[in-house]
């Protein structure tokens, strides 16, 4: 965990990035701007991962927030005729939020697979209930309406740059947010949880209210990757809260690594990228270059990808 | 009341699918403290190698009776090629890392065997209806019934019952025993841990592939069959304590009954009760309703 203020660099890392999406976003061809999107909807959702992985836990169901964001933005769409991608974004975080705020009591009691298992279950229901409800499409889903900013309804032309654009923006802002609350106490208590839970509660912090604070944030992170991927593919379904989608996160958190709130970001460029070209080269062998890239990397990098980036700490 | 009938006739016949489709999920928790993604493969691998197996079988006009045979013995021969393979080439090398850790490593597998599956079977579906049709059917009430299911209940409880003995019975049971109490002390005493691993790792993963087998002739075999069965074999195993074979029991009788009174009377919510009762065991009795008290180690 290299959170050193004095050599830092995160901060203007994300804001190169934001640049470079800004300037060289027209030069790209549609596809690529869309799959960066997507990179970045699901790398917000590894984020709230990464922090609660930090603290050693690992949740097979943050597909359930990703969801909520997801058929929030595209409610608000359907039945209040609102297109506006960073209303829609908001109100997906508050969403999350708000589910979270009351789930998260129950979960912060939980440590190791039953914390994963009861997530799993958690977005589960979300999954039956959506998968039935007629309303909302059941399985098929629903498609919602092309996104607008501050009003104006970009061209088809321009519209996946507009998207990525103020997608990315929210994104830089959120991230650099969490790079924050990282280095507060509170944040840098997570490595000590997953070392030793009672020591901490000795040196008098609350490991649950900890717990429960990262559990909150993670919402609030995957509700807006939910919505920002919703305006982006202009549809969602029921699959948004399978357990294969949340194994989708867990996959990216993993194979970036906990060393930097850059690193969830790279892994879904990485994982969006293995899954695009393998699905090219062979469709029907995808899953399996995923799951050899998983396994190499549990076995030989279990600090992830970003562990090769900068040196090692001593010790 | 012959609606109540049917409810608890549709919802044992459920139940005893789901017994022995989850049950080596909780055979190889309860000796290994492995999560098992990989179940849900090998319940696939077995309801592919049943359907093209028996599918061949039939063709070459060999008598059909004898098919269920030779759907248990597809599910044997396709574990035995894949299960040790995992156990010794990749799992064993695992054991020290923390239990998450290797979810995510049989998470990885999973991944990897759903293509093994596409590359040997393809993608087109597998259809073998001849097994489910041929030994007739039986009434209850109004209802009727395929003969076929009393296979699967049957099926249940010779896996249940012969497991209880095994265990509490023999003295492979009683070592076995000894194996999940304490893996270095039974090292110590010289009792085989490895080969104990390997022989629960290849059964467990025998039961399911065997409860996959047994119900490829009710469905259509296609890619994707595994993810399923893995939520619901953990909804299963999770209700009744994740280890515990009477609690698998219990369980599958639960989510069975409930699943199938759910269907009859407001099938909307035939998904979410599953998973509903699995997180309400988990609030409340998150080891499961058998459950005894563990103290908090530091």
């Amino acid at each position: 965990m290299r959170l050193d203020t004095n050599r830092d660099r995160t901060l203007p890392i994300l804001g190169a990035v934001l640049l470079a999406v800004i300037v060289f976003g027209p030069l790209l061809p549609k596809w690529a701007l869309f799959l960066l999107t997507i990179a970045i909807a699901k790398g917000l959702v590894s984020l709230g991962l990464m922090l609660q992985l930090r603290a050693g836990l690992v949740s097979f169901g943050q597909a359930l927030y990703y969801c909520i964001g997801g058929y929030t933005a595209g409610s608000l769409g359907r039945y209040f005729n609102i297109s506006d991608m960073l209303l829609q974004m908001i109100c997906g975080a508050f969403a999350a939020v708000f589910v979270a705020l009351i789930l998260g009591l129950l979960l912060a009691r939980y440590r190791g697979i039953f914390y994963g298992l009861l997530s799993m279950a958690l977005s589960m229901i979300l999954y039956g209930l959506l998968a039935k409800s007629e309303s909302l499409g059941s399985t098929d889903g629903i498609n919602i309406l092309p996104s607008t900013v501050f009003g104006i309804r970009p061209s088809q032309e321009w519209l996946r740059y507009v998207v990525i654009v103020t997608g990315c923006s929210v994104a830089v802002f959120a991230t650099a947010l969490v790079h924050r609350y990282l280095k507060t106490p509170l944040g840098r208590l997570a490595p000590a949880i997953k070392d030793n839970e009672i020591r901490v509660e000795y040196m008098g912090a609350s490991v649950r209210q900890a717990i429960y604070v990262k559990y909150v944030i993670a919402a609030a992170l995957s509700g807006i990757g939910g919505a920002l991927a919703a305006t982006a593919v202009g549809h969602i379904d029921p699959d948004m809260a399978y357990w294969t989608t949340s194994g989708e996160f867990i996959f990216i958190t993993i194979l970036a690594g906990t060393r930097s709130v850059a690193a969830p970001f790279l892994g879904a460029m990485i994982f969006e990228i293995i899954r695009t070209v393998a699905f090219d080269i062979s469709p029907n062998t995808w899953q399996m270059t995923l799951g050899i890239s998983l396994l190499l990397v549990i076995v030989f990098l279990p600090e992830g990808l970003w562990s090769l980036f900068g040196r090692r700490k001593a010790g | 009341m012959q609606e109540i009938v049917t409810v608890i006739v549709d919802g044992i016949i459920y139940s005893a699918w789901l017994f022995i489709a989850a049950v080596g999920l909780t055979l190889i928790y309860g000796v290994m403290k492995i999560v098992n993604l990989t179940h849900g493969s090998f319940y696939a691998l077995g309801a592919y190698a049943g359907a093209s197996f028996t599918g061949a079988w039939i063709a070459h006009g060999y008598p059909p009776m004898l098919s269920y045979a030779v759907l248990l013995a597809s599910a044997i021969v396709i574990t035995l090629v894949f299960a040790p393979l995992i156990e010794r080439g990749i799992l064993r090398f695992m054991y020290a890392k923390e239990e998450v850790v290797i979810l995510l490593i049989t998470y990885a597998l999973f991944l990897i065997l759903e293509d093994v599956i596409k590359l040997v079977w393809g993608v087109d579906p597998y259809f073998i209806a001849e097994p489910y049709g041929l030994l007739g059917s039986f009434d209850v009430g109004e209802m009727t019934y395929p003969t076929y299911n009393l296979i699967l209940v049957g099926i249940a409880i010779v896996a249940g019952g012969g497991l209880t003995l095994l265990l509490r019975g023999t003295r492979i049971g009683k070592l076995l025993l000894t194996v999940i109490h304490d893996p270095e002390v039974s090292r110590a005493m010289g009792i085989n841990v490895d080969r104990f691993y390997l022989v629960t790792f290849t059964f467990g993963s025998l039961l399911a592939a065997i409860g996959g087998a047994f119900t490829a002739p009710t469905v259509s075999v296609v890619p994707g069959l595994g993810v399923e069965i893995i939520v619901l074999s953990f909804a299963v195993v999770v209700i009744g304590g994740l280890g515990s074979l009477p609690g698998a029991a219990l369980g599958a009788l639960i989510v069975g009954l409930v699943r199938s009174a759910t269907i009859h009377y407001v099938p909307a919510l035939e998904l979410f009760v599953i998973y509903f009762v699995m997180a309400m065991v988990l609030a409340f009795r998150p080891r499961g309703l058998f459950s005894l008290a563990e103290p908090r180690k530091i």
